[in-house]
C-alpha cells in the first residue's frame, strides 16, 4: 500500500551535511582562510559589501567562504545579517572632495587640479593569462613608490559649475528616505533611486547602463571624473556634544557629465549622473551613474522614449538580486496543489474540446 | 545560532510593532494591501518571508505553531520554517489543526473549518490581483482606489468566451467585504469557500512588502458571473487512504505505466479521519 511521503526533516539535515562537506572540498588540500580572501579576492569582497549594504571586509570574505564562492548567496548572508543590527545613528556626509585617492581619473579635462591618477587597474593590462602565477610562492616585485601628494583634488563638476555649464544640484540637507527601513514607494525620489541602484545587482545595473549606450534612451555620457580611495566616517555622539571619527571606508564615485540640448523646461547645459559605491567598484559606479542619469528624464523636462532603464519601477523592482534570486529559485519549492489544478483544468478543457471536434467530424 | 543570540520569534520589537501596525490597518481596511518595510529574513525570498514576518509579530511564547505547505507538514519548507521558530521563539509545535493557535500555510487551507481562536497566515509571492494585467504598482493603486475592476472582468469574460470557463485554477482572485479584490495567495480554487472563517486570516508578501488581511466573519465572494457562477472544482475521486469525497487530493504517480492514485493533501485531516496521530 502507499504511504505518504515523509521524511522531510532527515532529507534537509542530510543535505546540511553533505553541502558542508562539499564547502569544503579535498581535505588534502589547505583551507582557504577568511583573511586570505580579504586580501586576495578584495574585488569579490568589495561587491559582497556593495550589494550587501554593510562596510566589513571580514564579514563579507566569511560570506564568500560560506557561500562556496557564490556572490549573490554572500550578499544575501550579508543583508540577512545586517537587518538585526540595532540602528544606533547615522554619519555625517561623507566629503569625497576630501577624498585621500588611489586612483582618479577624468574623460574630459586632459589635465586638472588634482592631476590624472591611474592606481591599480587593469584597464591598459593585456588579458593574456599569466601561468606563472599558477606557481605558488612567487615574489611580487615590489612597486615603485613616490611621495603622497598634499594637492587639494577638486571634483571636476566643480569647474563646469563655476561656469554655470552644467546643470545644479540643489542642497539636500532633508533627511533622505531610507530604502531598508520603509517600503519602496513610487514615485521614488533621486535618494531612494541611488540607494536601490549603489546595492542593485551589478550585473543588472550593468547592463540597464548598457542599455542606454546602444540606444534604448541615449543620454551622451563622459566620465567627468572617476575616483576611488578613502575617507573618513564621521558621526556626532550626543554624550558629547561634537562629531567624532569612527574609521574609514573605500569608495569609489563618478560622475558622469551628459550632454543636453535642452527642454522645455531647462536650458542647453551639461546635466549630472551620478555613482557611489562601496570599495573598488568602478564598473558599477559607472553603471550607476548612466542609470542615475537615464531615470532622471523627468525631472529635466526630457521626453520618456519608453527605454527600460528610464522606467524607476522596472530598474528598481528588479535590481536587487536578493530579492530576485529568491523569487526565481522559489519556484523549485513544491507546487503540487496548483499544479494539480492546472491539470484538471486542462483536462477538463481538452475533454470538451475533443468532444467538440467529434462531433464535427461525425456531422 | 542560540537562543540568546536573537529576539524573541528573529526580528526585534521595533520591527514587530511595524508590522503589527501594518496588520492592524489591513484588518481595518480588509482585503487592502498595506505597504511595510519588510527585512531579509534568514531564508530566501519566495520561501515565506513575509508568511515569516507576519508570524513572527503574532507570535507569543504561550502559542501553539502549526506549519503547512501543499497541505502537509511534513514538505521540506513546512519543515524548515517550523524549525526556525522551534528554535528562535522556543514556542510549542503541532501537527494537529485543531490544536494550533497559529497556522502558517502555503497553497492551501485546511480542511476542518478553523475557529476564531486561531489565525490562518498565508505566504504570499504576487498580493497584486491585477499585476498580470497590468505590470506598473502606480497604476495597480490607482485601480484600486478607484475601485476600476473593469479589466479584472474583461478577462474573465474572455475566459469564458475563449474556454466556456473562467480558467484559473488557483490564485482565484475574490472580493473582500464588497470593496477590494484581492489575491487569496496561490490556493487552488477549491479552497475560495473556506475564506470565509472564523478564524482571522492574515496575508504577507516580503518581497512585494505588503501586508493585508481578513478578519473573522467577513464576506469574501469569488468572482464570478450570474450565468457563470464560481465552481470550486476538484479531482473526481475519494482519497484512496482515508476515502474522503470532499478534501483536496493530491495526484500521485505510482508506477511508470500510467498508475496513480489520489490522496488529501491535507496530511492532518487525513490522518486524523483514519486513527492516527499524525
Amino acid at each position: 500500500m502507499y504511504v505518504a511521503v515523509k521524511g522531510g526533516e532527515r532529507a534537509i539535515d542530510n543535505a546540511h551535511a553533505w553541502l558542508a562537506e562539499e564547502r569544503r572540498g579535498d581535505t588534502d588540500i589547505a583551507e582557504l582562510t577568511v583573511l586570505q580572501i580579504r586580501e586576495q579576492l578584495v574585488l569579490a569582497v568589495n561587491r559582497v559589501m556593495a550589494e550587501g549594504s554593510l562596510y566589513d571586509p571580514d564579514l563579507a570574505a566569511l560570506a564568500i567562504k560560506q557561500a562556496r564562492g557564490d556572490l549573490i548567496e554572500a550578499v544575501f548572508l550579508i543583508r540577512a545579517y545586517r537587518t538585526t543590527l540595532p540602528r544606533f545613528g547615522a554619519s555625517h556626509p561623507v566629503d569625497t572632495g576630501a577624498m585621500a585617492c588611489d586612483r582618479r581619473i577624468s574623460a574630459t579635462f586632459k589635465d586638472l587640479p588634482g592631476g590624472q591618477i591611474l592606481g591599480p587597474t587593469f584597464d591598459y593590462t593585456h588579458r593574456l593569462l599569466d601561468f606563472a602565477l599558477a606557481a605558488e610562492g612567487l615574489e611580487v616585485p615590489e612597486a615603485p613608490q613616490g611621495a603622497p601628494s598634499d594637492a587639494a583634488v577638486p571634483h571636476v563638476t566643480d569647474f563646469l559649475a563655476r561656469e554655470d555649464l552644467i546643470q545644479g544640484e540643489p542642497d539636500g540637507s532633508a533627511t533622505p528616505r531610507d530604502l531598508t527601513r520603509e517600503p519602496l514607494d513610487f514615485p521614488a525620489d533621486r535618494p531612494l533611486r541611488l540607494q536601490a541602484l549603489t546595492r542593485g545587482d551589478e550585473g543588472f545595473v550593468l547592463s540597464m547602463a548598457y542599455s542606454t549606450q546602444r540606444g534604448y534612451g541615449r543620454n551622451h555620457p563622459f566620465v567627468g571624473e572617476l575616483r576611488i580611495g578613502t575617507v573618513p566616517v564621521e558621526m556626532d555622539i550626543p554624550e558629547l556634544g561634537f562629531a567624532i571619527e569612527l574609521g574609514e571606508v573605500v569608495l569609489t564615485e563618478c560622475e558622469t557629465v551628459n550632454q543636453f540640448t535642452g527642454s522645455k523646461t531647462e536650458p542647453p547645459q551639461f546635466t549630472r549622473g551620478y555613482g557611489l559605491v562601496f570599495g573598488q567598484t568602478e564598473r558599477k559606479a559607472i553603471s550607476m551613474a548612466l542609470v542615475d542619469r537615464a531615470l532622471r528624464w523627468e525631472e529635466l523636462g526630457e521626453d520618456n522614449v519608453g527605454a527600460p532603464a528610464q522606467d524607476a519601477e522596472f530598474v528598481l523592482y528588479h535590481s536587487d538580486n536578493v530579492q530576485a534570486t529568491g523569487f526565481l529559485e522559489h519556484i523549485k519549492l513544491p507546487h503540487y496543489v496548483d499544479f494539480q489544478s492546472e491539470l484538471e483544468l486542462i483536462r477538463r478543457l481538452r475533454a470538451e474540446a475533443m468532444q467538440a471536434t467529434g462531433q464535427e467530424a461525425a456531422e | 545560532m542560540s537562543d540568546t543570540d536573537y529576539n524573541f520569534a528573529y526580528l526585534d520589537e521595533q520591527t514587530k510593532r511595524m508590522i503589527r501596525r501594518a496588520i492592524l490597518k489591513g484588518v481595518a481596511v480588509p482585503g487592502y494591501q498595506v505597504p511595510f518595510a519588510s527585512r531579509e529574513m534568514p531564508m530566501p525570498y519566495g520561501w515565506g518571508t513575509g508568511g515569516v514576518q507576519v508570524t513572527a509579530a503574532c507570535l507569543t511564547p504561550a502559542d501553539r505553531l502549526k506549519v503547512i505547505d501543499q497541505g502537509a507538514d511534513d514538505t521540506t519548507n513546512a519543515v524548515s520554517i517550523r524549525k526556525f521558530f522551534e528554535k528562535t521563539a522556543g514556542v510549542a509545535v503541532t501537527e494537529r489543526t485543531a490544536e494550533a493557535t497559529i497556522i502558517q500555510t502555503r497553497h492551501r487551507i485546511p480542511e476542518v473549518p478553523l475557529t476564531e481562536d486561531q489565525i490562518l497566515v498565508y505566504q504570499v509571492p504576487i498580493p497584486e490581483p491585477l499585476r498580470f494585467l497590468e505590470p506598473s504598482e502606480v497604476e495597480t493603486r490607482k485601480m484600486h482606489a478607484l475601485e476600476d475592476y473593469g479589466l479584472m472582468h474583461v478577462k474573465l469574460y474572455e475566459d469564458i468566451s475563449r474556454h466556456g470557463e473562467i480558467a484559473t485554477a488557483y490564485a482565484y482572485p475574490v472580493k473582500v467585504e464588497g470593496r477590494y479584490v484581492m489575491d487569496p495567495s496561490p490556493i487552488p480554487k477549491f479552497d475560495n469557500p473556506k475564506l470565509e472563517s472564523a478564524a482571522l486570516q492574515l496575508f504577507g508578501a516580503g518581497r512585494e512588502q505588503r501586508i493585508y488581511a481578513v478578519p473573522p466573519h467577513t464576506r469574501v465572494v469569488s468572482l464570478d458571473f450570474d450565468d457563470y457562477p464560481f465552481d470550486p472544482s476538484k479531482a473526481p475521486h475519494a482519497c484512496a487512504l482515508c476515502g474522503a469525497l470532499d478534501s483536496y487530493l493530491d495526484e500521485v504517480i505510482t508506477d511508470d505505466a500510467g498508475g496513480r492514485m489520489f490522496v488529501c493533501s491535507d496530511t492532518d485531516f487525513c490522518a486524523s479521519r483514519r486513527g492516527e496521530a499524525a
